[in-house]
């Protein structure tokens, strides 16, 4: 195997932020505290825009910044403030018999990975591939999926009339 | 680079979701493990479309993005009328429909 075949740098990057992420994970579903939990998911979905850059897909990327870190987070920080009576840490986040999900999280994993490694093994990315643009996603989604974009469009507005309808005082 | 060593952490980032969604009593921390779950799914999409050289991948990983962006609307929503009903949004609350 030759060295340039390894792509060094790409799989030091791709370490460290996959061990970013699963720690910012775990600190979401473990932390004490809402607030934090969502700084924590802040760290996760950014985590998660440099490893779609990794894959070649800048636009999702800059998607993934603009619409969780943008949006998402400010509606979740939002939605904190406003369903929250104290500020700090709180004891009664988990259910009473939260200790059934690890065996079910656990299982689930060993289940994935035995399934991934039998299925995929040592299958690598492809180096030569061509770089898919901007332009290819908007052809594809404005011609061959243009009908789940209007799905898409009335589940948005479907969305916000029911978000004000559900939420306004009266 | 592998294609497995993505697919694994997206295992990996949806099991620790699917715990959140289990242990968690407090709904916006509901909502905050669906997220890490959809963002597990996209990872998927976004390794299978580099490995099979198709668009395909990108595009349902933005309809993913725009779908949980509806659902985290509609989400807090509920959560905001639940607090505003019963004062609390700890999920075992709501029970009424227990037989």
């Amino acid at each position: 195997m030759l060295a340039a075949d390894l792509l060094v740098a790409q799989n030091v990057g791709f370490y460290l932020i996959a061990a970013v992420m699963v720690v910012g994970a775990l600190r979401v579903v473990t932390s004490n505290n809402v607030v934090h939990a969502a700084l924590w998911l802040v760290v996760v979905l950014a985590g998660a825009a440099a490893q779609y850059v990794l894959l070649a897909a800048e636009f999702v990327a800059i998607t993934q910044v603009m619409v969780y870190i943008g949006a998402v987070m400010v509606l979740f920080l939002f939605g904190t403030m406003l369903t929250r009576a104290r500020i700090g840490a709180e004891t009664d986040l988990n259910n009473k018999n939260w200790i059934l999900g690890v065996p079910v999280a656990v299982l689930m994993l060993a289940t994935m990975v035995i399934a991934l490694n039998d299925g995929f093994g040592n299958e690598r990315l492809p180096l030569d591939a061509a770089p898919v643009n901007t332009r290819t996603v908007s052809d594809q989604i404005f011609g061959d999926y243009l009908l789940p974009f209007w799905a898409l469009s009335f589940v948005l507005l479907a969305a916000v009339i029911g978000a004000i309808v559900l939420a306004r005082k009266d | 680079m592998l294609l497995n060593q993505f697919l694994i952490l997206g295992a990996v980032l949806f099991c620790i979701g699917v715990y959140g969604v289990i242990a968690r009593r407090n709904a916006v921390l509901v909502l905050m493990s669906i997220e890490l779950i959809l963002n597990s799914v996209n990872i998927n999409l976004l390794a299978f479309s580099l490995r099979n050289g198709s668009p395909d991948g990108h595009t349902f990983a933005l309809y993913v993005i725009a779908v949980a962006a509806a659902e985290v609307g509609v989400g807090l929503a509920m959560v905001l009328l639940m607090y505003r009903n019963r004062r609390s949004i700890a999920l075992d609350d709501l029970a009424e429909m227990k037989g």
